[in-house]
This record gives C-alpha cells, sequence and structure tokens, in this order.
C-alpha cells in the first residue's frame, strides 16, 4: 500500500515506478513494450549513468523499441515522460494518453461509416433470422448482384457469405526438402542413417521432396472518389482475405499509400475498419495511382514482394496523376513480382471498355484483368489463384477479357 | 589521454558507452552516441544486438569490428532461404561414419550394435556449424557470433534461433545437450526484407542505424580512406548526401561512398568535376533506371549545390 507523504524511497525503487509507468505509457501509444524489457532497462540502469539524459534516452531506446517506425513516437514519448523538472530527478508527468494522441497528431478513434449513413439498430437475434436466410437461392441472387446496389442488410449477408469462401494461392516449391516418396530424388542423409545400422549396406532406401509454400500475396486498394460505392465491400474482401490465407500485406491508396495490414489483422471486421478509418486520411478523394504505385515500388516492394509474391491491385483506373509514371511503375511492379492482378469493378458493367486513361496505361503490364463487382466474381478471382502454376506466366501485352472469363 | 591499457582490450569492462565509442574509433568505426550505447548494453547486460537499417550503412562491420575491438574469433553465420539446421548448427559426416564402420568391420571385432552405433557417433565425426561453434567455444574469451540478414532466412529458423539465443544450448540426440560456458556476443542485421518476429526482436538490443550525417560521413571517410585529398573528400560526402535525397530506387549507402572515394582517388581526381561524376556514377548507383535519372541534369544541379555549400564557410 503506497504511504501518503513518504518521500523517503530509495531513488531506484522510485525510479523502477517510473519506468513501470513509461512502459504502460508506451502500450498505451502502441509500442510493444513488455515487462521483460522494462526489467532489462532496470538492469541496464546498473551501468547507465542516469543523470546523462541523452545516455539514459539512447539506453531506454535500445531496449524498449524494435520497430523502426516506432522510433519517432519513442521519441515524442520520452520527450513527454521525462521532461526534466526543477527537481534533479526526472519526474514522470502524468499519464494521459488522449493528451498525447493530441500531441502526437493521431488521429481520434472514429467509426466506420462510408457515405455517411448509419447503420439501423439491430438486435441479436435479427442476425440468427439472417443465417437462415441464407438458403440456396437467395444465396444465388446475392453472389450476382452488383455491390453497389447492395443494402445495408445485403452487405450483412455478403459479410456472412464471404467468410465461407475458402482461399488459398498455389504453392511455390522452397528450397527446402521433406522426405517423400518419389524415387527419383534419394535422401542421402536419411538414407546413410537408416542404414548405419546394417553396416552401411543399403538395405532401406530413402527419397526427399521439395517442401510447397504458400506464395504471399500483396493486395493494393483504391479507396478514392470513383471507388467509393465499392470500397465498402472490398474492404470487407480484403479482411476476409487477410484472416484467410498466411502472408497477406493490404494497402490503401487515394492520393497516397498507407499500410493497413496491422490494422486488419483484427478478427472481428467492424472493429478493423475502425482501425483502417483511423488511420487513412485520404478516403473518397482524388486517385494518384502512379503516386501510390511508386510509393509502394520503393518503400515496401523489396520487404513484401519476397519468396514469389501475388500483388493485386483493386482500382477503377481513374487517375488523376501522371499517365506516363503510372505505367513505368506497373513495369517495375510487374517485374518484382510472381503474378499481377488487376480486379476493377467497373468491369463487371456491360460493355465496359477500359477506356479510363490510368486503366490503359497500365494494363500491359498486368497479367490478369478481372472483374470485381460482386461475389461470385471474387470467386472467380479464387479459382484463379489457387490455380497460379509453377512458372511466371509468360509476359506480353493481354487483351482485355470481357467480364467473366477466368484467367 | 592516458590509458593504462589499449582501449580495445579492455572492451568489456568499460565503464560507459563513451569508452565504448572511444574503442571503436580506434578500429577505425564511426559510431555515434546511439549505437555505442547500444552496443555497450548489449555486452553489460548479455544480450543480441539486434542491428537494421539499409543496405550498406554498416551494420555487418559492426560485428567484424567489436571482434577484433574484443580481440576474439568472429563466426559468422550468413542466412539465406532454406538455411536449417544442418547448415547452421552441426551435421555427421557420413561418409566417415561409414568407413569407420566398414574399419570395425574390418577388424572383425564382434562388437554389439549398440557399441558400434556409439564409436561412430562421436564428437570427431560431427562436423560443427557455426552456432555450435559458437556454443561450444571455449577460449578465454567468448567469440563474438555475426548473424547476417535473418530476414533472409525463412521463419523455421528464426524460431528455432529464439531458441538457441534464449537458452544458449544445444541438443545433440547422440551426443547429448552442449551448453555455453559463456555466451558468445551475438550480433544479428537484418535488411528489413521481410518483418522479423517481435518476440525475437523483443530479446534484443534494438538499433536502427540510419545514413550519417555530413559530418560523420566524413569522418568515416577521412578515418576510411585517408589517401583522399580533404578538398575531393568533402565534395563527395556533400555530393552523396545531396544524392541521398533525390528519389531514387536503390539509395547509395556508405559502403558506396568509400567505393567512389577510392574509386575517384584512383583516377587522381582533386575535384569533383561532371566528367568525373558521369564516369563513376557505375560505382555508386545499382540500378540501370536509377542512373538514366540522375546523369545529366541532376548531376550538373547536385554538383552545383556541392559548389554553392562549398562557397560557405
Amino acid at each position: 500500500m503506497p504511504e501518503a507523504g513518504h518521500h523517503e524511497l530509495t531513488p531506484a525503487g522510485h525510479l523502477f515506478e517510473h519506468l513501470v509507468l513509461f512502459g504502460r505509457f508506451l502500450r498505451v501509444l502502441g509500442l510493444d513494450v513488455g515487462p521483460g524489457q522494462i526489467i532489462t532497462l532496470g538492469e541496464a540502469l546498473n551501468y547507465i549513468d542516469i543523470g546523462k539524459r541523452r545516455e539514459f534516452f539512447y539506453a531506454a531506446r535500445a531496449i524498449l523499441v524494435h520497430r523502426r517506425e516506432d522510433l519517432p513516437i519513442f521519441d515524442l514519448a520520452f520527450e513527454y515522460f521525462w521532461r526534466p523538472r526543477r527537481n534533479p530527478l526526472l519526474i514522470p508527468v502524468e499519464v494521459n494518453p488522449d493528451l498525447v494522441r493530441r500531441q502526437l497528431r493521431m488521429p481520434p478513434v472514429e467509426l466506420f461509416r462510408p457515405g455517411g449513413e448509419k447503420p439501423p439498430e439491430r438486435k441479436r437475434d435479427d442476425l440468427v433470422v439472417l443465417e437462415k436466410q441464407l438458403t440456396y437461392s437467395p444465396v444465388e441472387v446475392l453472389r450476382k448482384k452488383n455491390f453497389e446496389a447492395f443494402t445495408w442488410e445485403e452487405v450483412q449477408q455478403a459479410k456472412a457469405l464471404m467468410k465461407t469462401l475458402v482461399w488459398r494461392i498455389s504453392p511455390r516449391r522452397t528450397r527446402r526438402y521433406r522426405p517423400g516418396r518419389d524415387r527419383r530424388h534419394p535422401d542421402f542423409r536419411r538414407l546413410l542413417r537408416k542404414n548405419l545400422r546394417h553396416g552401411g549396406e543399403l538395405v532401406r532406401l530413402a527419397f526427399r521432396e521439395p517442401k510447397f509454400k504458400q506464395r504471399p500475396l500483396v493486395v493494393l486498394c483504391d479507396i478514392s472518389g470513383s471507388m467509393e460505392r465499392y470500397s465498402r465491400m472490398l474492404l470487407h474482401f480484403v479482411h476476409t482475405l487477410t484472416n484467410g490465407l498466411d502472408q497477406v500485406e493490404a494497402f490503401v491508396f487515394g492520393t497516397r499509400l498507407t499500410r493497413i495490414t496491422r490494422q486488419l489483422r483484427r478478427k472481428d471486421i467492424d472493429e478493423a475498419l475502425a482501425e483502417v478509418v483511423r488511420v487513412v486520411d485520404d478516403w473518397s478523394g482524388g486517385t494518384r495511382i502512379g503516386d501510390a504505385i511508386k510509393t509502394f515500388n520503393y518503400r515496401w516492394a523489396r520487404r513484401v514482394l519476397g519468396q514469389g509474391a501475388v500483388v493485386i491491385i483493386i482500382s477503377d483506373g481513374w487517375d488523376r496523376g501522371d499517365v506516363s509514371l503510372l505505367a513505368r511503375e506497373m513495369a517495375r511492379l510487374q517485374r518484382s513480382c510472381y503474378r499481377l492482378i488487376w480486379l476493377n469493378p467497373l468491369a463487371g458493367m456491360r460493355g465496359f471498355e477500359p477506356l479510363a486513361r490510368g486503366l490503359q496505361a497500365a494494363l500491359p503490364y498486368v497479367d490478369d484483368f478481372l472483374p470485381a463487382h460482386n461475389i461470385e466474381s471474387l470467386e472467380q478471382l479464387g479459382r484463379l489463384l489457387s490455380t497460379l502454376g509453377e512458372r511466371r506466366p509468360v509476359r506480353r501485352q493481354q487483351a482485355v477479357l470481357p467480364a467473366a472469363t477466368a484467367g | 589521454m592516458k590509458r593504462p591499457l589499449k582501449g580495445s582490450q579492455s572492451l568489456r569492462m568499460m565503464n560507459s558507452p563513451r569508452e565504448v565509442q572511444e574503442a571503436l574509433e580506434q578500429e577505425k568505426y564511426v559510431a555515434d552516441q546511439g549505437l555505442a550505447t547500444a552496443i555497450f548494453l548489449a555486452l553489460k547486460l548479455n544480450k543480441p544486438l539486434f542491428l537494421e537499417g539499409e543496405a550498406g550503412v554498416g551494420k555487418t562491420e559492426i560485428a567484424k569490428v567489436l571482434a577484433s575491438a574484443l580481440k576474439t574469433r568472429l563466426i559468422r553465420l550468413q542466412c539465406y532461404e532454406g538455411l536449417d539446421v544442418n547448415t547452421a548448427v552441426y551435421e555427421w559426416n557420413y561418409p566417415r561414419q561409414l568407413l569407420e564402420l566398414r574399419l570395425i568391420e574390418a577388424a572383425g571385432q564382434k562388437a554389439s550394435r549398440e557399441e558400434s552405433l556409439a564409436d561412430i557417433f562421436r564428437p570427431e565425426f560431427l562436423l560443427k556449424r557455426p552456432l555450435l561453434q559458437a556454443i561450444e567455444d571455449n577460449q578465454p574469451k567468448p567469440p563474438v557470433l555475426l548473424i547476417d540478414e535473418l530476414d533472409r532466412a525463412d521463419e523455421e529458423f528464426e524460431a528455432f534461433l529464439l531458441e538457441v539465443l534464449s537458452d544458449w544450448q544445444i541438443t545433440i540426440p547422440e551426443l547429448g545437450t552442449i551448453r555455453a560456458s559463456r555466451p558468445p556476443v551475438v550480433v544479428i542485421t537484418s535488411n528489413r526484407t521481410r518483418e522479423i518476429h517481435d518476440a525475437l526482436k523483443r530479446r534484443c538490443i534494438y538499433y536502427w542505424i540510419d545514413y550519417p550525417t555530413f559530418e560523420k560521413e566524413l569522418a568515416i571517410v577521412r578515418t576510411r580512406a585517408p589517401g583522399v585529398p580533404e578538398r575531393l573528400a568533402r565534395q563527395l560526402v556533400a555530393f552523396i548526401q545531396e544524392l541521398r535525397r533525390v528519389e531514387l530506387y536503390k539509395v547509395p549507402g556508405i559502403a558506396e561512398t568509400l567505393d567512389w572515394a577510392a574509386a575517384l582517388a584512383a583516377l587522381d581526381q582533386q575535384d569533383l568535376t561532371e566528367e568525373a561524376v558521369d564516369s563513376t556514377l557505375g560505382v555508386i548507383l545499382k540500378y540501370q533506371d536509377d542512373i538514366a535519372r540522375v546523369r545529366g541534369n541532376i548531376v550538373r544541379e547536385l554538383l552545383e549545390r556541392v559548389r554553392q555549400a562549398e562557397a560557405v564557410p
């Protein structure tokens, strides 16, 4: 029990409390700080001169931060928390996360409500009814219905339906091996091991086969104004992908590119999208696809396109940026990934022609061009992903496919 | 400054980051305070040092310099996709084991199966790979273990490494558990081609190495390429600093700066001219797109800025 007015605490004991508070403070700001690290920092103070503020700063940073993107947050948080006072000891200020969020210009939490419409109040038992409604024929209708014509109820049904889709990307051969039966590839290590007991005579044979692994998937989704009617459903779709596959990286772009992988990891779709809204600040604005892809190429490509990744761009191709830039960056993107797929929600319309200038510039570098306007088209994408094959596609200019042709 | 021992000799006994910084300086490595603090803590707390940063900012170099400052040996494990226990930890020397088995037979000893198995699973038939070498090392000073480019290895290996780094022991079924008498000094580097799992990083002392400032880079060029005339050194560092602000697919690192300094010095340049830059651009830029983009106007513009900066005292 803390005693009021008891100031005779040893500096170390006092300090350790502050360290714990500081750790909690960093966690509130989203840093991954565990108790183990706080203890390590406490230990480090045996060697570090805490009177030297810089030294303490660097020590705390090296121990508590382990992601580059957290460094600027830590720097500000440190300044804020360990503000030097008149007292020679460093005394932390009151922890008030909201205040700090404001100071660090972190946007407040908001709810995800595209188009400003409010979802009607729902009770629990309604949801059960909805599931029962998903009998065959309504499902068929729903599968073919264009996302843009969805009512709120249909969105809910579609969410449930999307959850049932199974995602599988055709695997990639890795350089690791596992025991196998293919008699063409003897496994010498196991061969000798198994037969040592027979005095080195090869009595029992052993073979190996390559191990296969799922390819990483990268999704870049357009959330600009022209995509507004689709972006909600498509983000639901991206969310199901993130939760249904192992390695998925997700980004959204309008005028700038934002990585939303972490946000989408939340299991609950509504919470996940609320998080996305919090970090994205160019909803329903203009589009500069070329810039977005360029940012991706420069900042992210090398990090997320390893191991034969498949890239999906979801956009209508209405671009207000530099078209030659888009073409150039698309070419580079195609060169650095295993398969480049473009999904266009408008391609599902009858008589669709890819007239959007952005689309025209990008198409020569796209391996597959598919519609994405209803659930059926997403299933079609699913089929494509599971039949990618072992080789990169032969890349040349592709003729534009009409609406529902599987690749 | 008076120092009873040669600074580097007692790096482990250093009492402050400042002293680490000085010891590294003696090894011709220019480290700033943050890095020196991180190294100091890694040594004091016996924790792995996890270094991240763009390619070519001197991450691997730190391990080499540390080994030489600590006067101990460097054990290097280069990671790649598919790296497995057999290449990272140990492997039995099967051909030699087979041979031994034949020899036992030929000698006509009627040994039981268990005996002959025990005979051939002896340490002398063990091929020790870097991790086992580092753990088993019984030199008076623990070695420096460099685990280079961990991001290239796959996650299976990362999980295994996490285990080794927390217990400092390796179990070989036929021989038993081998425990490190003293954990090695571990340096892990990553180029961030993928994210390393937080669980591993949390156990480490983390440091992000940024591109150096003008002063720091100049200091590096001075120590590592002493043959380069001062005026040229200033110009080329200023040029590289400006070049890093241009949008490039692959920004030149310190390694490129040093290569470039050496190249320009070898060409007997006293002054950074457009021709000199043009003919050596391939030393600092490694993508054709980048070279095509920079050559001509941008080079001229950057040179102009370098001159202007020079004019200001």
